[in-house]
């Protein structure tokens, strides 16, 4: 039942996992804060639009947040209370979107419109995605695409291959870790449910193999599913979350250039997100709290936590004993591909995987020297990218140019940086080279119409 | 030798020369039939224009802008780095009145430096504008002030950006041509294009509440709306929580600048400065 993965993703990077700090926690349930703030963009696509005001009161669970469009999601209430204000703040990546305060009662009282479908096998599909965007499903992995949208693949394509993401590639990140150790039947019941939508006999449960307790869990648990199914265990080797790259190390194909999984006819949901279906289509329970790490070397007492979304991270971090003064950058996710935050103010969301504190001896300033062509960074990238080149044509403003040499499939996952010895923002200049391009792209759209 | 016809040759001579002819013949004939008549004016025109090609007359540059004004009727004062000069040629040229336009310059409506406004966290990453509002929303605690990285001296075409020892952008009105390539590229869109008349300016384009601003800029507006009753015809108004400049009409804002508290208006002669580069040009 288990195999070993037979391909490895091309590039790829080995940081040091420093996932022992919060590895054997347990998960817990922290306190509820004094104010739970609610954000409207907690997933890819456009913003919900808030439907509350201030006043009302909301149980948990009640929709919060219309979405707005199809691809978007609906935004709950994590808990019962009084909505304190409707208002703005700014989100992990600085971008700005409404936000909503709830004062929670104590009470936590769940909205007893909630309906779950204990019978969903005899329900019909579309049933099961509606309750999946009902609830306000967004990938956990970190990205946040709705769910409903990928478990809705359009006319002519058909998905065969469910890949069930547990690999937790990032450094320190250790949530999937601890959920596919301690709930590994929620996820089973959860990856039926999505065979049972898409009609998908095929799954693939990938895990790397520094994680030998999560494989023998999830083996165990996956015994009650049916069709072909099958644990695989990775090679160690980051990004070996990231989608692309898990279809290439399980199955050994590669998603086409600007294309999308389904293309080659493959899903991949991340553990958190199956189980978050499960909840959804089983017990009716829309998104309102997530399993986060909240770990670092300046951290008092590292944890996996089971917190409201909402949650601001200072009270997380009260939560874990507080931070000692050796702390100096808050990251929201994990160090590769996380977001550098300045305030403890911000507040957890549906793709809040973990927050990450780094200490002093931990973080180097650093100046950007010209490129020496050592070919690390085309080394280390996991798409096949020459991040040099591109680098410098973005820094020549030449988006062209880099366009032409495929800047769009950059998946900013930092392999490049890491390895570069000249010490380049090579992300930082892929994402504002892709800003660029896409910018370009909507005004020749715009100038055709 | 002989030199006959068959001597490879005169052949040769023959070959070329003849086929030269006849293409030239053709040519010549082509150039009749198939001439596209362009006014003369066109080219004369694009002379005159000093071929900075910066755009800021608005046409895709100097050549653009010369076939603009003599087929397209386009103003003839609108090439800025030229000024009067261009525009008193222009119209000899074209036998048209020469109307000054009004001239623009541009105006960073941020005086938000270092000393004044606090930033939340240190970046460190390639020091652009548009790289730093993207990371974190920018390092300023001000989501709507100046991050002073210099995107904007950097388009512009003739350096008249300076960004400051507080990392604040300022423009010299007296090297501005207007010719708006700092308008499109401040990711904060704090640079405005102002008729060069106007004198009293609010220096702030934060839209946040005044406690808010207070909290990290000292120099901030903060919506108090104190300035908008020193004036008499509503020249200052207020845009939600931002007091602005109505810079149709001129007026005296010197009452306004004493009471604002935060000293966000301020007076700033954008003309005076040119016309001293000009003595200083007379004297020497």
């Amino acid at each position: 039942m288990t195999t070993k993965a037979t391909y490895t993703v091309p590039g790829g990077i080995h940081p040091k996992y420093h996932k022992e700090l919060a590895r054997d926690r347990e998960l817990e349930t922290p306190t509820m804060p004094v104010l739970l703030k609610v954000s409207m963009s907690q997933h890819l696509g456009a913003p919900a639009q808030p439907t509350v005001a201030k006043g009302n009161t909301v149980l948990r669970g009640q929709r919060i947040g219309e979405p707005a469009g199809f691809i978007s999601a609906a935004v709950h209430a994590p808990t019962s209370g009084i909505v304190k204000a409707v208002n703005t703040a700014p989100t992990a990546t600085g971008a700005v979107a409404a936000s909503i305060d709830i004062e929670p009662d104590g009470e936590d009282k769940v909205d007893p419109g909630l309906q779950g479908n204990a019978n969903w096998q005899q329900t019909n599909p579309e049933d099961l995605i509606s309750a999946v965007a009902d609830c306000g499903i967004a990938g956990m992995g970190g990205a946040g695409f709705p769910t409903h949208v990928k478990l809705s693949p359009p006319p002519g394509k058909t998905i065969d291959t469910l890949i069930v993401n547990g690999a937790e590639c990032e450094p320190y990140l250790t949530a999937d870790y601890r959920l596919m150790l301690e709930q590994p039947e929620r996820i089973v019941e959860g990856i039926s449910i999505i065979q049972h939508i898409l009609g998908v006999k095929t799954v693939r449960i990938a895990i790397e193999d520094n994680k030998p307790e999560a494989i023998k869990e999830m083996e165990r648990a996956a015994s009650k599913l049916h069709g072909d199914i099958k644990i695989v265990e990775l090679n160690t080797e980051y990004p070996q979350g990231a989608e692309k790259q898990q279809i290439y190390a399980v199955t050994g194909q590669e998603v086409p250039s600007g294309g999308l999984p389904m293309d080659i006819g493959a899903l991949v949901e991340n553990v958190g997100t199956a189980a978050a279906i499960r909840d959804a289509v089983i017990d009716g329970k829309p998104l309102t709290e997530r399993v986060t790490t909240i770990t670092g070397v300046p951290l008092q007492r590292p944890s996996n936590v089971v917190a409201r979304i909402g949650t601001p991270i200072s009270h997380l971090v009260e939560f874990c004993g507080g931070v000692n003064n050796s702390a100096c950058k808050l990251i929201c996710g994990g160090p590769m591909m996380g977001f550098a935050i300045a305030s403890e103010e911000l507040a957890t969301t549906k793709t809040t995987s973990g927050i990450l504190f780094l200490a002093k001896s931990q973080v180097t300033a650093f100046s950007s020297t010209p490129c020496i062509s050592c070919g690390r960074c085309v080394e280390g990238c996991p798409m096949r990218l020459v991040p040099s080149e591109l680098s410098q044509f973005i820094e020549a403003e030449d988006y062209e140019a880099a366009e032409a040499m495929n800047l769009l499939d950059c998946i900013e996952c930092g392999c490049c940086a890491f390895q570069c010895p000249a010490t380049r923002p090579l992300v930082q200049h892929m994402r504002r080279g892709k800003a660029e391009a896409m910018l370009r792209r909507k005004r020749e759209q715009a100038e055709k119409k | 030798m002989e030199l006959s016809i068959t001597n490879p040759i005169v052949l040769a001579a023959v070959t070329v020369g003849g086929s030269g002819l006849v293409c030239g013949a053709l040519l010549a004939i082509a150039s009749k039939f198939f001439a596209v008549k362009e006014d003369p004016r066109i080219e004369k025109a694009q002379d005159l224009l000093p071929g900075a090609n910066c755009g800021g007359c608005g046409f895709a540059g100097c050549a653009d802008y010369a076939k603009a004004v003599v087929v397209e009727n386009a103003e003839i004062n609108l090439c800025t780095p030229g000024g009067n000069a261009v525009l008193k040629s222009l119209a000899k040229l074209l036998n048209k009145d020469a109307t000054a336009a009004n001239r623009k310059v541009a105006l960073v409506a941020c005086n938000g430096s270092d000393e004044h406004a606090q930033r939340k966290f240190l970046y460190n990453g390639i020091a652009d504008c548009f790289a730093a509002h993207a990371t974190g929303g920018g390092d300023k605690k001000c989501p709507y002030g100046c991050l002073g990285y210099g995107s904007c001296a950097r388009v512009c075409p003739t350096g008249a950006i300076e960004i400051t020892d507080g990392r604040l952008a300022i423009v010299h009105p007296e090297l501005c041509i207007s010719c708006g390539a700092c308008v499109k590229t401040c990711p904060r869109h704090l640079i405005t294009l102002i008729p060069e008349t106007a004198t009293i300016h609010v220096l702030c384009s934060s839209k946040d509440k005044g406690p808010v601003v207070k909290k990290y800029c000292k120099v901030g507006c903060i919506g108090c709306t104190l300035c908008t009753k020193q004036v008499e015809n509503k020249e200052i108004s207020m845009d939600g929580t931002l007091a602005t400049v109505d810079y149709t009409k001129p007026f005296d804002g010197s009452k306004a600048i004493e009471k604002c508290p935060m000293n966000t208006i301020v007076e700033r002669r954008m003309t005076s400065a040119r016309e001293e580069l000009g003595q200083l040009e007379l004297a020497e």
